[in-house]
């Protein structure tokens, strides 16, 4: 029988004691094979979600199936399926990365040969083989998060949970890291459960994205559903001149209605069927010169905007304590 | 102005050990329970040793055994506040200190102020507690003026030592480092029985001690009978000149260290 | 119930890799228990010498004192670090494995333990070389190695419950006065019946610490005293069983996976 690994929830609550609610009712659904990008700033809920999803934590109300096992009934079958790389790298800084990886094969009941051969598999795979005799309190950020990875994927899971992996990487060890998620979806068919407060992060890597703000589930689609739920391209000038504003106003809102632009300049969002070309001739035409022109496309940013009212970037308030 | 800066310096290191350690229990009770656990420990639980022949302590054992308490907190106060520089330097807030203050060595001569400020409230609360039971102190004002004196400089040399262990360490590896010299140094010395009824190694070891004359002339100032106390404030004077080295080549080490 | 043994087993070795790997803990908690067991007996020799004094030397009477000194320092530390992994998350990473929830807990304990033995085996080692003869015969070794297991898992118990009940390392840290206190109001450097100050004597009689240092000392200085040698055990493993059912429920309560 083919392994279920699909993650479903309905209706998930978990509640603060006498305070608010940490996740407010979310209901989702992860297909087979797909990366599930949980979006939303900190505090929102996403890594108690994954607390939940992964057995840590009981839903106070609701209910989550995950590799088609009940999350509460069936945690050890649950946590057969997954693996998991949460927020804290939580490594054992006077183990060396061989040591974790023996660890976590013996804690999984691998056989001893298998758990060697494993462990120096998954070290290449991360990149770790040179470094993987010394102690992790000598790693890097990235080396870490690295292992991280490594020791989610002993035992071979169908169902990955990654919790914001890449807070606080450098450009590369991100870019080398989501490349690695990208092919474990693709190639291993591996089910990517993610939460990112980073919109390109969840642009580029994830199939569909689920934007939750105050333990809600306030959108969820493609990236590219949810932005054009947002609507057309928007674009923005500035003239040369700060008196041909009023010309420039007139002359863009041809294509498209006004928005918010930037200082001394004017943006419009184009209507369906014109393009910047069109703008470009036009100014041309009037013989307005402009020192900026930019096409500025809708971004996850601009969804979280229009359905919170905030920005996402910037709208971190506390670091997101687990809810107990 | 660079005495200004030294003093403003140091008072702004001060307050904050001395908020830290009074706002945080987790800080001021163990510096509280050593000191204690060792006075009632060793003053309820050995003193039929005074029965031996030879033991001649007029104001009775409570006494004897506070005189090595309040030396031992003192130097051992000390060592508590090199925990603390350690763990300022793991954490980070050592290099903000550093940065931050114009005269450095004022951050070393603030550590050592908020450590005295701290062991005055310890060794008051024990004075009580060894009065309540039942302590005799024979030693008039004068003599424990001079005592408090000759404990408030062992608290400053135990501080500049363990400043120097941290300055150079800048780890909590340090601890054991700090600690057990100091230990060895308050053990190797008559703390059960006086100095003449020691007997083997460690006559021979609390001969050469330099604890030896503090912790006899200590005993002597509490019985109202000061003996070799001018040879004891020579020798914690000679020990602090020493440990104030220690601790500013302790300080530029860590400067270096960036 | 092989899979539970299995996952001891490595939990245990991780623990005792951890441990190893910061010699600084270790070399204190192997050290400074022989350091004090030297100072105390140098100092306290002549006690050997009070009328009704078990023992012909200071030193064989005091043998007893390292191997629960030692005890305690290998349990704080193995709490502390049980600390450490809720602190950092690691017990969570743990958690997520088929790991049984009595091998999670027991891991840090269970190498504290083998630790106590290990250092057993260094004090008596080094008692023999300082001339002190076990008057229970190699037959007793043995059982002073169980008591030092014993000791090192009862003071680990109490300390793996509270690291559970409150997830961090400092309250952890905080037991060690504590612990201290229960060392020093015993029968640890005086035999009961020659302690003078009844308030003392009470209770050094209600403290089990004493009966365990009353179990390895009778091992030493008086052969086979099945009394002494049941109240140590007796004591010992109601401690452990005491503070295992404290860490179980406290481990309900942390432990939150489904």
């Amino acid at each position: 029988m083919a392994r279920d690994n699909s993650i479903h929830a309905e209706g998930l609550v978990r509640e603060f004691k006498k305070g608010p609610r940490a996740v407010d009712g979310i209901d989702l659904h992860v297909s087979p094979g797909e990366i599930y990008g949980f979006l939303g700033p900190n505090g929102a809920g996403k890594s108690t979600t994954v607390h939940m999803l992964t057995t840590l934590l009981p839903p106070t109300a609701g209910t989550a199936r995950v590799g088609g096992y009940d999350v509460v009934r069936e945690g050890p079958k649950v946590r057969s399926v997954i693996g998991a790389a949460l927020q804290e790298a939580a490594l054992d800084p006077f183990l060396t990365a061989r040591d974790h990886l023996r660890l976590q094969g013996a804690l999984h009941g691998l056989p001893r040969a298998e758990r060697k051969r494993r462990g120096q598999e998954l070290l290449e795979r991360v990149g770790l083989t040179l470094a993987a005799d010394r102690k992790v309190k000598g790693y890097s950020g990235g080396m870490k998060r690295r292992l991280d990875l490594a020791l989610a994927l002993v035992h071979r899971p169908s169902i990955l949970f990654l919790d914001e992996p890449t807070t606080g990487l450098d450009p590369q060890s991100r870019s080398a890291l989501w490349g690695e998620v990208g092919r474990l979806a693709k190639s291993d068919g591996v089910t990517v459960f993610l939460t990112t407060q980073y919109l390109e992060e969840a642009d580029i890597l994830a199939d569909r994205v689920g934007i939750i703000a105050s333990g809600r589930l306030v959108a969820e689609g493609t990236p590219a559903e949810l932005k054009a739920e947002i609507g057309s391209p928007s674009v923005e000038a500035i003239p040369t001149e700060a008196g041909d504003r009023p010309a420039l106003a007139q002359t863009l809102e041809r294509f498209g209605g006004s928005v918010e632009g930037p200082r001394g300049g004017v943006a419009v969002r184009l209507d369906h069927g014109h393009d910047l070309a069109d703008v470009v001739r036009a100014l041309d035409a009037e013989g307005l010169q402009v020192d900026n022109l930019h096409l500025h496309a809708p971004t996850l940013d601009d969804v979280f905007l229009a359905k919170t009212g905030h920005r996402l970037e910037g709208a971190a308030e506390e670091p997101e304590a687990v809810a107990s | 102005m660079s005495g200004a800066g030294v003093v403003s310096v140091a008072r702004g290191v001060a307050w904050r050990g001395i908020h830290n350690a009074f706002t945080n229990p987790a800080l001021l009770v163990p510096a509280l329970m050593f000191p204690m656990i060792f006075f009632v420990g060793f003053a309820g639980g050995v003193a039929r040793i005074r029965q031996v022949p030879g033991f001649d302590y007029p104001p009775g054992y409570e006494a004897f055994q506070f005189a090595f308490v309040l030396l031992q907190s003192a130097a051992m106060g000390g060592v508590f506040t090199g925990f603390g520089i350690a763990r300022d330097f793991e954490h980070g807030f050592a290099r903000r200190l550093m940065l931050a203050a114009p005269r450095r060595s004022g951050i070393v001569l603030g550590y050592a102020a908020a450590t005295m400020v701290r062991w005055l409230f310890v060794i008051s609360v024990v004075f009580v507690v060894g009065l309540v039971l039942g302590m005799q102190v024979f030693g008039g004002p004068v003599d424990l003026l001079g005592l408090l004196v000759l404990a408030l400089f062992v608290n400053f040399a135990g501080a500049l030592w363990a400043t120097g262990v941290a300055m150079r360490v800048r780890s909590t590896q340090a601890g054991p480092f700090m600690q057990l010299p100091i230990f060895l140094l308050l053990f190797l010395a008559p703390v059960f029985v006086p100095f003449q009824l020691l007997e083997g190694w460690l006559r021979s070891v609390a001969t050469l001690n330099p604890f030896t004359p503090l912790l006899e002339a200590a005993r002597s100032l509490l019985a109202g009978a000061p003996t070799g106390v001018g040879v004891a404030f020579l020798a914690v004077a000679g020990l602090v000149v020493a440990l104030s080295l220690w601790a500013l080549t302790g300080l530029r080490s860590a400067e270096r260290a960036g | 119930m092989t899979a539970a043994l299995v996952q001891a087993t490595y939990l245990t070795r991780r623990a005792l890799d951890r441990a190893i790997r910061q010699p600084g803990h270790i070399f204190f908690a192997l050290v400074f228990p022989m350091v004090f067991l030297f100072v105390v007996s140098g100092g306290l020799d002549r006690a050997a010498h009070l009328p009704g004094f078990p023992a012909d030397s200071f030193l064989a009477f005091a043998l007893a004192i390292p191997f629960v000194h030692g005890g305690l320092f290998v349990a704080i530390n193995a709490a502390v670090e049980l600390g450490r992994d809720i602190e950092t998350g690691f017990l969570n990473r743990l958690a997520l494995t088929p790991a049984r929830s009595v091998p999670l807990v027991l891991g840090h304990l269970l190498a504290a333990a083998a630790l106590g033995v290990g250092q057993a085996l260094v004090y008596l080692g080094v008692g023999t070389l300082a001339g002190v003869r076990l008057e229970s015969g190699l037959l007793g070794v043995p059982v002073i190695l169980a008591l030092a297991a014993l000791a090192s898992l009862a003071f680990g118990s109490l300390g793996t419950a509270i690291a559970l009940r409150t997830g961090n390392s400092e309250s952890v840290q905080g037991l060690f006065p504590v612990f201290f206190v229960a060392l020093f109001l015993s029968s640890m450097v005086m035999p009961r019946h020659l302690i003078e100050a009844d308030w003392f004597r009470a209770i050094a009689t209600l403290n089990p610490v004493s009966y365990l240092i009353e179990g390895l000392r009778s091992l030493v200085i008086a052969g086979w005293d099945g009394q002494a040698l049941a109240l140590a055990f007796g004591c010992g493993t109601a401690l452990v069983a005491a503070a295992l059912a404290a860490s179980a429920a406290a481990f309900g309560e942390r432990m939150t996976r489904t």
